[in-house]
């Protein structure tokens, strides 16, 4: 149980790393396109915009002051 | 050579570069300390269970339906690469220190010396599970963008020979100087590196949900530059940000606030 679980945390670690925000955000972002593809309209913009608004969340995190 | 093609062996060249230099380092510190026949087969091992790895998912993923791949892998790699582009950002703007091998090399020397010797059966564990474990770990990226970048773009063996070219440029340098490369731009090739996963994560995951982009591969030169002009955007507003809360700092210190 426990090498599984250090096997599951070193893949998180690897792929997600220190900001689970953007990972899930793209995961998003991705879900929207692929709706907007399926109804026809080609929002090949959608996602290098979030990817801008992703970062900015993820670099303000590191700035803000730890409570 | 396509556009792709040639992103495709740069990325693999660069990313392979970068982490080869940080192997380099701790193999460089153990083979000085503990003596180079245990850290040099510990960081062959590694180099070929990597191939290995490389050698068995390859082929197992070029039977994976294209769009299919190009969505899981161009997800993955804009995950993976923003992480590298967001811990470049910190770097340049002055938020996270900058990475330092030949202080990293001082400090590896200490704790090599430090450490008890333990020979068995001729050799010495200690260096070779630290030479394993740091070139084994460091070349797990260089394996994973070898075989997304590869898969996707259908042409695992120019992807190994970009990384194939870098290792063995480093290794010969290495071998060469005697010295941690300290002088190469380490953290300017991180932020390429990064750039360009995240530039093809864009480019793959938005194809493979079904998007054709306009103006087809030429559209990845327009992701590249709009990434960099952003990124560059981002380490200039952080930059000013940081230079300001220097001086605020410290005169809050000066007057015990």
């Amino acid at each position: 149980m426990v090498y599984l679980k250090n096997f599951l945390r070193f893949w998180y670690d690897f792929i997600v790393g220190d900001d689970w925000i953007i990972a899930a955000g793209v995961l998003i972002a991705l879900a929207l396109s692929a709706l907007f593809a399926q109804r026809g309209v080609a929002a090949w913009w959608l996602l290098p915009l979030a990817v801008v608004l992703l970062l900015a969340v993820s670099l303000g995190r590191v700035m803000r002051p730890p409570r | 050579m396509t556009t792709a093609a040639v992103f495709l062996v740069l990325a693999a060249f660069l990313a392979s570069a970068v982490e080869a230099v940080e192997a380099l380092t701790v193999v460089l510190a153990l083979g000085t300390t503990r003596g180079w026949r245990s850290t040099l087969i510990g960081a062959a091992a590694a180099t070929l269970i990597l191939a290995a790895v490389i050698a068995l998912f390859g082929p197992a993923l070029t039977s994976v339906p294209i769009n299919v791949l190009r969505l899981v892998v161009g997800t993955l790699l804009l995950i993976f690469g923003l992480q590298w582009l967001r811990k470049a950002i910190l770097r340049a703007s002055g938020y996270r220190a900058q990475r330092d091998e030949e202080a990293l090399y001082l400090a590896q020397l200490a704790e090599a010396r430090a450490a008890g010797t333990t020979m068995r059966a001729g050799m010495d564990w200690y260096a070779f599970s630290l030479s394993f474990k740091s070139v084994f770990l460091e070349g797990l990226e260089v394996a994973f963008i070898v075989l997304t970048f590869g898969t996707t773009q259908g042409s695992i063996p120019l992807a190994a020979l970009g990384a194939g070219l870098a290792l063995l440029l480093v290794a010969m340098l290495g071998a060469l100087v005697h010295r941690p490369l300290s002088r190469v731009p380490e953290n300017t090739m991180k932020f390429a590196v990064g750039l360009m996963l995240s530039t093809f994560g864009i480019f793959w995951s938005v194809e493979g949900s079904g998007i054709d982009w306009p103006g087809q591969d030429i559209a990845i030169l327009g992701i590249l530059a709009f990434l960099t002009l952003v990124s560059l955007g981002f380490v200039a507003v952080l930059r000013r940000m940081h230079t300001r809360q220097i001086p605020s700092a410290a005169s809050a210190a000066s007057t015990g606030e």
